[in-house]
């Protein structure tokens, strides 16, 4: 059974997607349990494997017994073992979470959503997990267009117009990455990750393979929401149902981030992306952009989840940034970044879903007293926001470091302002939401006869998971030397500096 | 040096982080709650005496909590200064709990759990700033501690605890995140490790000396906490603070932490050789000397008696900096020294202040005229501590500036010596009239009727005992000369 942990980790969840909807006809109180039992099912198997990884090297999976090039062959490394922990973890969090958000939102939807919600997950799992550049597009294209049907089940007048922008650029992305590795194909025959790897050496020179990559990475930018491709995502993930949102912001622009390293490290290997290219200069300068425009957007803005999703670009630069940086410890921040960005992102959205089921809103005026009226959804929010602050011992801080100390030995000083400038502004965008959280409504006299508002917390199904992830911040700060040493200390091939 | 390693440190630091919950839990007991302050605090005090023997004798003791990297870890290390500075603020939070019930009960203030809560968490991080080995454990409960003031320093939330508590951010975390947290990082490029050495880690590194320079810079004024000019502001705004937050915090926990921060960079940072070879040292002299004569200038202007006491503290902070950067063994002394002679002397006059504005609801100096014959007591402690300040016996005060005047003359710095003898004038200048007006006035001047009385018993008593504790000091500074005196044994002598 544990050999075929990376075929369980699909499959599982892809064909309980059908029995979930069947089960959405029948009473719709199945499926959540059904849902659980799915995504229980993935995280076993998908922690299962990373022990399989640490302890046996990197692990090829036929699917079927089919053998390459013809045949879908998943490669599980370092690298993807510990984004599909994330990914699994996440989402299985994040649903039991959000169960009475979603029936707060749409009682009679319930089949359809958590049907998508699984496939959803069965894309972001099929996309890490792959070692074929083609299967990667389909499972791609299954994340991608759940996600849109997910967003756009929010608001009705605003999200579907903004889900179907996201749909656009999504797809022009997702192309854009099929036309990439269709120049693979006719270059080098192949669709298999790895092969691609041994037979594109000799190749650097064509210019087919320079068209490949770069088509394949503005695509990957697209989906990822790299500055100024980013316009999507501000509006599809706010005007979502609290729900979907705390699902793909999470996830989505993350595994992205996987899927340009991964080209980057294996497929194009780094002799290829840093040296032949040679343009990881500019990309940082780009990734540069990015967190500052991001910071400023976030700054202009009056409701709480577009503040958050403009902080994800922010953040999205961050690893961008890192990655191009050409040096062993900004790859190892952006690395770690991918692991440490889900888990502040998760925990401050799974705040905006507990603030949407009391308060309905999630304007800054709707936060006025939170403070007192949510201490504990408050209190996680604190600890999230000083993560994305970078605050020791959160993670947060950890993966900054290894970023700005990238940057310092690649003399990138660019990119070490711009992520203390981000940090900066963070703080002052945070603090923004605890006083409109701490102080208003303003009492009459000097604060001495404070009216204290009465408590109206959210129930416990909502809390607990909630302070899983705050905790688990906390946890991989201060793991944070076993991560990299035992995990990410492998993905980076050796030679690098 | 011999090391042992105990798990002490860490106890010390934890045990008022896990009084919290308790505190939440008996919040509706405010008996109850403030008892379990009282055993955090004694039990924090306890564990920190504990360690004193062996610190006496010369041993360090530490601990490592969490290896990141190499040279990168949080890990604690008890060594003479840190030993001083966690003696004064254990010692000090005890008497101030005491003032905070007489305080906070006096005025009948709202939201006093969090109060004693985000009091317990900040107790913690100045513990644990203490004991740091490295950057960046120091790093890190400088922000924890940063971050737990806020809530305390805006406690009235009202518009002023609002707008100061914004200054307190930009100044202290903004300086700290975009200063400290770079600088600290191409140190650890450069040294390839962080941890707090006796000769300075930055000694056999291949950096230049403006790259030096600026680093240092970076240090010194990125510690925003230690209120050097220019990053000074967010100190008088903070008095919008209840006083017992102002006392222990602002006089003798956050600001000490500043300056602790500071002569940890000077010396096992960038170490004492480094520094007098570049002539480093004297330049951090002249940042310090202008601190000193303009926050005295300054607090003789304040008529608000909690702002002239921030200003006379934003100038006595820049004593322990200048006595470290004068690298003469006396003058270190003497700055070591000042951390906790100041510090009782400073938590005196602001206890004083909080019980003048219990008993009277009066701020400012000129309301309080004559106000010596209506609460006798609170103000001859208020005379005992101002001379601790300014520097006279009978009062410990005067062993610390006795050391920097004698470390500017061995340093061969006359000019700092003048700037020492002329501050302490001007200290006794807004010291002194505020004592004179409030004993001797003509009584159609008093501004009291006979129904002024002396604050609760919970204020005064604390105030006296640490105005007792000041006079003492100039009898028996020990053990914080001995640990002053070791540790810079420790820094020249090798």
């Amino acid at each position: 059974m544990s050999q075929d942990y990376p075929a369980l980790l699909v499959i599982v969840p892809l064909l309980s997607a059908f029995i979930i909807s069947a089960a959405g006809w029948v009473n719709k109180r199945l499926c959540f349990p059904l849902s659980v039992a799915a995504l229980s099912v993935s995280a076993y198997s998908c922690i299962g494997l990373l022990l399989r990884v640490l302890n046996e090297g990197v692990v090829h999976y036929r699917l079927g017994g089919w053998p390459p090039p013809w045949g879908i062959a998943y490669y599980v490394d370092y690298l993807n073992g510990l984004v599909l922990c994330v990914v699994s973890v996440a989402a299985l969090i994040n649903l039991i979470a959000t169960k009475k958000s979603i029936e707060q939102e749409f009682p009679e939807k319930t089949g359809p959503f958590y049907t998508l919600y699984v496939l959803f997950v069965t894309g972001m799992l099929g996309i890490t997990v792959t070692g074929d550049a083609f299967n990667l597009y389909v499972l791609l294209e299954i994340g991608s267009i759940t996600g849109y049907a997910l967003l756009a089940m929010g608001d009705e007048d605003r999200a579907p117009l903004a889900s179907l922008n996201y749909l656009y650029m999504g797809t022009i992305g997702a192309c854009f990455y099929l036309l990439g590795v269709g120049y693979l194909y006719i270059v080098t025959g192949s669709l298999n990750m790895v092969d691609i790897a041994h037979i594109l050496p000799g190749l650097y020179q064509s210019k087919a393979v320079t068209a490949a990559f770069i088509i394949c990475m503005v695509g990957v930018w697209i989906k990822m929401a790299f500055f100024p491709l980013h316009a999507w995502l501000p509006n599809a993930y706010t005007f979502a149902p609290s729900a979907a949102s705390s699902l793909i912001a999470p996830l989505m622009t993350k595994v992205m981030i996987y899927v340009m390293i991964r080209l980057i490290l294996t497929v194009f290997t780094p002799a290829f992306a840093f040296t032949t290219l040679a343009v990881s200069h500019y990309i940082v300068w780009l990734a540069c952009i990015a967190i500052v425009m991001g910071a400023i957007l976030a700054l202009a803005q009056h409701d709480l989840k577009k503040m958050l999703t403009y902080i994800i670009v922010a953040e999205v630069g961050y690893m961008v940034g890192g990655a191009w940086l050409g040096n062993r410890a900004g790859m190892t921040g952006a690395v770690l970044h991918i692991v440490n960005d889900a888990l502040m992102t998760l925990c401050a959205f799974l705040v905006v879903c507990n603030i949407v089921y009391k308060v309905r809103g999630y304007a800054f005026a709707d936060l006025k007293g939170l403070f007192a009226k949510m201490p504990f959804t408050m209190g996680a929010f604190v600890i999230g926001a000083l993560s994305i602050i970078g605050v020791p011992p959160t993670c947060g801080f950890f993966s900054k470091w290894y970023l700005i100390l990238g940057a310092i030995q690649a003399h990138h000083y660019d990119f070490m302002v711009a992520l203390l400038f981000s940090s900066l502004i963070n703080v002052v965008l945070f603090f923004r939401v605890f006083e409109i959280g701490f102080y208003e409504p303003f009492s009459d006299h000097e604060g001495h006869e404070h009216h204290s508002a009465v408590m109206a917390e959210a129930p416990l199904s909502m809390l607990i998971p909630l302070y899983i992830v705050t905790a688990g911040l906390i946890l991989a700060g201060l793991y944070t030397g076993d991560i990299v040493n035992h995990i990410i200390r492998f993905v980076i091939p050796e030679g690098f500096i | 040096m011999e090391t042992i390693t105990s798990i002490r440190p860490l106890l010390a630091v934890l045990v008022s982080l896990l009084i919290t919950p308790l505190l939440v839990v008996s919040g509706r007991k405010p008996n109850v709650r403030e008892a379990w302050t009282f055993v955090a605090a004694v039990a924090k005090f306890l564990i920190v005496l504990s360690m004193l023997p062996a610190v006496l004798h010369g041993t360090e003791i530490v601990y490592t909590v969490v290896q990141f990297m190499p040279g990168a870890a949080i890990k604690f290390r008890v060594d003479a200064l840190g030993m001083l500075f966690a003696l004064v603020s254990s010692s000090l939070w005890i008497i101030t709990s005491a003032y905070s019930i007489g305080y906070m009960r006096g005025l009948k203030e709202h939201g006093q759990t969090r109060y004693f809560c985000y009091f317990a968490i900040c107790l913690s991080a100045t513990i644990g700033a203490a004991f740091s080995a490295n950057l960046l454990t120091l790093y890190l409960f400088y922000e924890i501690l940063s971050l737990a003031t806020y809530p305390l320093v805006t406690h009235h939330q009202d518009m002023e605890a609002r707008s100061s508590g914004r200054k307190y951010l930009l100044y202290v975390v903004g300086a700290s995140i975009g200063l400290v947290l770079p600088a600290m990082l191409i140190c650890y490029d450069l040294a390839g490790t962080l941890e707090f050495s006796r000769h300075g880690i930055l000694a056999g590194t291949a950096a230049s000396r403006p790259m030096l320079f600026a680093l240092l810079l970076m240090f010194v004024f990125g510690f925003a906490k230690a209120a050097i000019m220019p990053m000074h502001s967010w100190l008088p705004a903070a008095m919008v603070a209840p006083t017992p937050v102002s006392a222990l915090l602002h006089a003798v926990a956050v600001v000490k932490v500043g300056v602790f921060s500071i002569v940890r960079i000077l010396t096992g940072v960038f170490g004492i050789q480094l520094l007098s070879f570049f002539h480093f040292g004297t330049a951090v002299c002249y940042v310090a000397a202008f601190t000193i004569l303009v926050g005295s200038f300054i607090a003789l202007s304040q008529d608000g008696l909690k702002r002239r006491l921030a200003f006379s503290t934003i100038s006595q902070l820049s004593y322990i900096v200048l006595g470290v950067a004068l690298l003469s063994p006396k003058g270190m002394i003497g700055g070591m020294l000042h951390i906790a002679m100041h510090a009782f002397g400073k938590i005196t006059l602001f206890f004083c202040a909080g019980a003048i504005f219990v008993a009277t609801g009066r701020k400012n100096i000129s309301e309080m005229v004559g106000i010596g014959r209506r609460m006798p007591v609170t103000m001859a402690a208020f005379f005992i501590a101002s001379l601790s300040i300014i520097g006279v016996p009978p009062c410990g005060g005067f062993i610390s500036k006795w050391y920097l005047a004698l470390g500017a003359l061995q340093a061969h710095q006359i000019g700092f010596l003048i700037v020492l003898l002329f501050s302490s004038f001007l200290n006794a200048c807004y010291f002194i009239p505020i004592t004179y007006t409030a004993f001797f006035c003509r009584p159609e001047e008093a501004m009291f009727e006979n129904k002024v009385q002396e604050a609760p018993l919970f204020c005064v008593v604390p105030l006296v005992i640490t105005a007792i504790i000041s006079v003492i000091l100039l009898f028996y500074p020990q053990p914080f000369f001995r640990l002053a005196s070791m540790m810079v044994e420790n820094i020249t002598g090798m």
